[in-house]
């Protein structure tokens, strides 16, 4: 299992839009993709759980990602939290 | 007449016929089923058909409202495709074996109580999406059931109740009477109890005059979209939504956050009036641009813009700004993972510096700490961070960090006019410390070839300490600007960020104005120049005394440039020094 760790700097969080996105990616890649906040965690393929995290600007999340396509999807995750969160 | 007040979204004034929508009633009944699979396929089938008519709404709404206030709908689809709505719905039907509405009509109940249930009102808001969706979802379960029970009737409406006179294309749209919008269309106000996305996509924006709402949010769609088409718009007036309203004539006051129904004459007539002069205000800003700022008797002042990014520019070029007083660098650090490039750094210095094409952009140097915490500068947290390690703090015990920029930022300004300032001076050595640490920089770039410029260079007046240096800092920089957030909190020993204490803070404070005209008058003396970069500075009822301090810039939000404008070439110049 892959993990990463990233605090969130926009101001408005995860909010619709990003967490749509974030979907968008998961869904690409085979790999079981799960999004922690405070030991809470939620499947990042579906939306309504990464949007009931309530996850905020300051906060820390980690993403766990495993599976055949773990080494490609968290680099690509990674990258889209960087760029857009 | 009735009046009803709430919440202003956008100001403005607008007068015309009121317009109630009204949601069909979605009654759910629950039905025993016997075939639990039957029906979810059924449920299934309804599903695609919503999904199929958001991408439909989508492309709509992205030629309309465009990509940003669209994306909410593949957010719709979305959440049609998740797994916990739909296992939610599945498994309501199998174990309770009752039909799909009311299983969609359960899971919507419990979803967007979660969200409902959130402390955030951004979230919050997001209840109102899932009411949305399940509606859909209903809308389109009742149609199939329809088309079944009456195959061949070609009559039955494709979608939901809408305010009839608003209706975007199909049924609905009647001869309209009276009086017509530009469009040649009558426009309405809209009073609503709150409106779906998918209900405000589809109103006719030609025709929309207003918004008004009983309930709703300062985040909810309509409140996003009544921004983004710049429209008066209320929220949570909890305004009567039948037959009292519909009809009526009706003048929303954006400003105040009224809207009164069936005003009387005497309303009416100084609401008309209201209008008048704001458009006259209107117009009269847009001929204020290229205009100079200068009083009825000759005085100049420097009006500039304070940005926060890159994408600002285009309100500052709009807006007629004469130079960008304050350019926030630390955003590009908050942004990132780990340290800006030299080079990513000289690319949007550059960019800008381009931009504004011999205009004056001066650029503070990172300003980070207290507010605004970066990761990767590994910092230890303080007990009192408004008085800790941040801004040129930082940079002088990092000097490296500090060396970057200062390399970025001179050889940007080869391509523009550049002015470096330096933020949370409180000492002259740290002034003298910069300029052994500049030199150094420049010493490098010289040494290896590379082209740059000789920028001004100024410092922020922000702590008390520096206002009394300020006649021995004067002789070292080439301008000053006055920090007046961050003076006004030191010099009241105020935190401005805990709204108890308004009663104790005051932004006019005789105290904060003395050491304005003190700095003012010592870099006078030094022959150097001295604006005010804080909101202080944005702050009309003050214009006529920084005039007369002989303030020489005033740097601002782009929108409040020419306001300021107008304000200083009504003035006459005050200076008890001259006649």
């Amino acid at each position: 299992m892959k993990e990463v760790n990233y605090v969130i700097t926009d101001p408005e969080g995860i909010h619709a839009r990003p967490a749509g996105e974030l979907v968008k990616l998961a869904k690409g890649f085979e790999s079981g993709i799960k999004i922690v906040k405070d030991g809470k965690a939620a499947d990042c393929k579906k939306i309504f759980g990464i949007m009931g995290l309530g996850v905020k600007k300051g906060h820390e999340i980690t993403m766990q990602v495993e599976g055949a396509d773990e080494e490609t999807a968290i680099a690509a995750i990674e990258a889209f939290l960087k760029e857009n969160l | 007449m009735l009046v009803f007040r709430g919440k202003s979204v956008f100001g403005g004034i607008a007068i015309g016929k009121i317009s109630v929508y009204k949601k069909k009633e979605q009654q759910v009944k629950r039905v025993k089923i016997e075939n639990a699979d039957a029906e979810i396929v059924r449920y299934n089938e309804a599903r695609e058909a919503a999904i199929e008519q958001l991408g439909a709404l989508y492309e709509k709404a992205l030629k309309e409202v465009g990509e940003a206030n669209a994306a909410i709908f593949e957010i719709h689809q979305m959440m049609l495709e998740d797994d916990d709505y739909n296992e939610s719905v599945e498994n309501i039907i199998r174990t309770q074996m009752v039909n799909a509405e009311y299983a969609v009509a359960s899971t919507a109940d419990n979803f967007s109580s979660m969200f409902a249930a959130m402390d955030d009102d951004y979230m919050k808001a997001r209840a109102a999406d899932v009411k949305d969706i399940s509606e859909r979802l209903l809308t389109v379960l009742g149609e199939m059931e329809d088309a079944k029970n009456a195959a061949g009737d070609a009559a039955a409406s494709a979608s939901g109740a809408m305010a009839k006179d608003v209706m975007a294309d199909g049924a609905g749209t009647e001869d309209a009477t009276g009086e017509e919008g530009a469009s040649g269309k009558e426009r309405f106000i809209i009073v609503a109890d709150d409106l779906a996305p998918s209900e405000t996509v589809q109103l006719d924006k030609e025709k929309v005059l207003s918004f008004v709402t009983a309930h709703g949010s300062t985040n909810s769609h309509t409140a996003i979209l009544a921004r983004t088409m710049g429209i008066p718009a209320l929220i949570g007036t909890g305004i009567a939504l039948d037959e009292s309203v519909d009809g009526k004539l009706g003048v929303v006051d954006g400003q105040e956050g009224v809207i009164y129904v069936d005003p009387d004459l005497e309303i009416l007539e100084k609401m008309q009036e209201k209008r008048r002069k704001e458009m006259e205000e209107k117009e009269l800003l847009q001929t204020l641009r290229g205009k100079e700022n200068v009083t009825k008797d000759g005085q100049k002042i420097m009006l500039y813009a304070n940005i926060g990014d890159i994408k600002d520019l285009a309100m500052v070029l709009k807006n007629d700004a004469g130079g960008i007083g304050l350019f926030r660098s630390e955003f590009i650090y908050l942004e990132k993972e780990d340290y800006p490039t030299e080079e990513e750094q000289f690319q949007i210095y550059k960019t800008v510096a381009q931009t504004m094409a011999g205009k004056r952009v001066i650029i503070r140097t990172l300003d980070i700490g207290a507010d605004k915490q970066c990761d990767y500068f590994h910092m230890e947290k303080e007990e009192n961070p408004a008085l800790g390690r941040r801004a040129i703090r930082i940079c002088l015990t990092q000097p490296e960090v500090f060396k970057t920029q200062l390399r970025a930022l001179f050889r940007a300004s080869a391509y523009g006019k550049v002015a470096i300032m330096y933020p949370m001076i409180a000492n002259l050595w740290e002034v003298q410390k910069i300029k052994e640490i500049v030199n150094e920089v420049k010493r490098e770039l010289a040494e290896n070839g590379i082209a740059f410029g000789e920028p001004e260079q100024g410092i922020m007046i922000e702590t008390p300490a520096a206002v009394m240096m300020s006649e021995e800092l004067a002789r070292e920089v080439d301008f000053f600007s006055i920090g007046t957030n961050d003076l006004t909190q030191y010099t009241l020993a105020i935190d401005r960020q805990n709204s108890s204490l308004d009663l104790f803070y005051d932004a006019h404070h005789p105290a904060v104005l003395r050491m304005i005209a003190m700095v003012v008058e010592n870099a006078h003396k030094a022959g150097i120049w001295a604006g005010i970069c804080g909101e202080l500075g944005a702050d009309g009822s003050l214009t006529k005394e920084f005039l007369a301090m002989g303030v020489d810039e005033l740097s601002v939000s782009p929108g409040s440039i020419l306001p300021l404008r107008k304000i200083v070439r009504e003035s006459y110049n005050s200076r008890p020094d001259r006649p």
